[in-house]
């Protein structure tokens, strides 16, 4: 089998007396949605942040592709393939929607800080970016500031964004968090037409997006990983109805 | 979310807005107008004053690079007018007049203190930062005080302006006033280029959010840094045509309320705008000339009415000239 294009091995991390994540491995495949799912306070974010580099694991090694990440700082991820979205929408307000996502592709261009040449009207930047919204479906809200586009559309543009990343991977916190059901159905119908082209990591609460969706799914509870499979098996495990689905029916 | 699907998104891609930028473009013609004025029998007094407003401006434009583009108040700003003046007037003492000689000298001290302050205050955010910069005002305040070959505690005059290849340029009131002007128009041109660039996308989307900027894979601190030491040297070059201006450089030149006048320039004329910091540097000067010909008692005057118009008006003049215009882009 190829290399796994994420890899984590016994990850651990606490604050305090509190074991956030309790030696967690983890798996995904090139081109795998993969879940995680969890009760509140599982540790989802936790680890969401330690694979992005935003926290830095006590113990246990982040393998992307193979190699190890667990040191790197979070723009060496990023320039990596390792991209991730918010679970907090996070863009930039100001700028228009084509600006966000192009501020994606500069990141990957030869000269990314460059100082004098116009970067608005700069089409080896423009065209990656109007096919990232096209990709999406964002075309014809490209000239409008993020910061006023509707709360599913703000999900769009920040996978816009990560894909402009040329990712391997893809991190999603939280995607429907928030989000309408009309505007939520378009995101998986998204993310599905997505899905094969890089791996991607789906942190969500949406159970049935979950099992649309996912090849595999991980089920996470007190910092650890209580199972860890097919939908269908996962669903059906003992553990995880009495841990998780349980409570929701 | 759009409504049409991904697939015929392909054909139709609006236009961008056309931005027009007509407010800077006036400032420009009118001030290269002045001088007509003074022809028909406008003070002369008035080139002199609108010469030093327009050398603050360069300054004031500095500071809203990175204050206003890059989020970062800086309130050590007045450390680079007194490098850039200390540096022409130190020269001069020396029996070096030669631009073409101090001009580099300046714009790579000022580069220096820029990168070595910028890289330890930029590891600080918030009012660290603030508070850092001062410090390092402060210090260059002082070091200038203590520079007792060159006039310490009482300043410096300068016998000698300076020269470009032996010509004596800034004899001419109205001909130093075109060299100020020109500058200006150079450092804002310059401003809005680097603004509309790659990096001054960086800047502007990491003042917004930093986490973005930097998971997209960009160093933040990187660009900040680059945006400090241009933002020092164009203070820098403010610093030198002062020093040529008022034949006579001070520690005072450095010192804190100047950082603070410079934020309260670009604060009045509208952060962020680039333009607003010239107006407001204009502003502020002459309002300053004005009242302290009324009264011996101006700045009783001059403190409650900047207050009330940074109140009543959000974003300063260059605000009230987009609100006036009837649209929220400068």
């Amino acid at each position: 089998m190829a290399e796994p294009a994420l890899a984590l091995k016994g990850l651990a991390k606490s604050f305090g007396a509190l074991k956030v994540t309790n030696g967690v491995d983890l798996s995904i495949a090139p081109g795998e949605l993969h879940a995680l799912i969890g009760p509140n306070g599982a540790g989802k974010t936790t680890l969401v942040h330690q694979i992005s580099g935003t926290l830095k694991p006590d113990a246990g090694a982040i393998l992307f592709g193979g190699q190890d990440i667990t040191r790197l700082s979070p723009q060496a991820r990023a320039r990596a393939g390792l991209a991730r979205t918010f679970q907090i929408t996070s863009t930039i307000p100001s700028l228009s929607a084509l600006e966000n996502v192009a501020l994606g592709v500069q990141a990957h261009s030869a000269h990314p800080l460059s100082l004098f040449r116009d970067a608005a009207s700069d089409e080896a930047l423009n065209t990656p970016a109007w096919e990232a919204l096209e990709a999406v479906g964002l075309a014809e809200r490209a000239h409008a500031p993020a910061g006023s586009l509707s709360h599913g559309e703000k999900r769009a543009l920040e996978i816009a964004m990560a894909l402009t990343l040329q990712p391997k991977l893809i991190l999603l916190d939280e995607p429907l968090a928030g989000v309408g059901h009309e505007e939520g159905e378009r995101l998986i119908g998204l993310l599905n037409s997505l899905k094969g082209r890089f791996a991607m990591l789906l942190v969500e609460h949406d159970m049935s997006a979950v099992f649309a969706l996912a090849d595999r799914v991980t089920v996470l509870v007190y910092g650890g990983v209580i199972a860890s499979g097919a939908p269908a098996a996962v669903r059906a495990d003992p553990a995880v109805r009495q841990a998780y689905l349980g409570e929701e029916g | 979310m759009a409504s049409a699907p991904a697939n015929s998104a392909a054909t139709t891609r609006p236009v961008a807005p056309t931005v027009r930028r007509l407010a800077p473009l006036v400032i420009f013609i009118l001030l290269a107008l002045l001088p007509l004025g003074s022809m028909l029998g406008l003070p002369g007094h008035w080139l002199t004053l609108v010469t030093r407003a327009m050398i603050f401006a360069i300054a004031a434009l500095s500071l809203d690079l990175v204050l206003g583009i890059g989020g970062l108040i800086s309130f050590g700003h007045a450390a680079f007018v007194g490098i850039g003046a200390y540096g022409a007037g130190i020269l001069i003492t020396e029996g070096q007049t030669e631009l073409l000689v101090a001009l580099p000298v300046i714009l790579l001290a000022c580069a220096v203190f820029a990168t070595v302050t910028g890289y330890v205050s930029l590891r600080t955010r918030g009012v660290a930062f603030i508070m850092i910069t001062l410090a390092f005002g402060q210090m260059a305040f002082y070091f200038a005080q203590a520079l007792s070959a060159y006039g310490g505690d009482d300043g410096l005059t300068l016998y000698e302006k300076s020269t470009l290849l032996g010509h004596e340029i800034f004899g001419n009131r109205t001909g130093f006033y075109y060299i100020a002007l020109g500058t200006l128009a150079f450092c804002y041109g310059l401003a809005r280029r680097l603004v509309a660039s790659r990096f001054g996308r960086v800047l502007r989307a990491a003042r917004e959010n930093a986490v973005r900027v930097t998971i997209t894979g960009y160093d933040v601190n990187h660009v900040r840094l680059g945006a400090y030491v241009i933002s020092g040297m164009m203070a820098g070059l403010a610093g030198f045509l002062l020093a040529n201006q008022t034949d006579f450089v001070s520690p005072a030149y450095m010192s804190w309320p100047r950082s603070g006048e410079l934020i309260f320039m670009v604060v009045l004329g509208g952060v962020g705008s680039l333009y607003g910091a010239i107006l407001g540097a204009l502003a502020f000067l002459v309002t300053e000339d004005v009242l302290s010909s009324l009264t011996h008692n101006w700045k009783i005057i001059f403190g409650p009415l900047i207050v009330l118009f940074v109140l009543f008006t959000h974003g300063g003049i260059a605000g009230l000239v987009a609100k006036l215009r009837g649209r929220r882009d400068g």
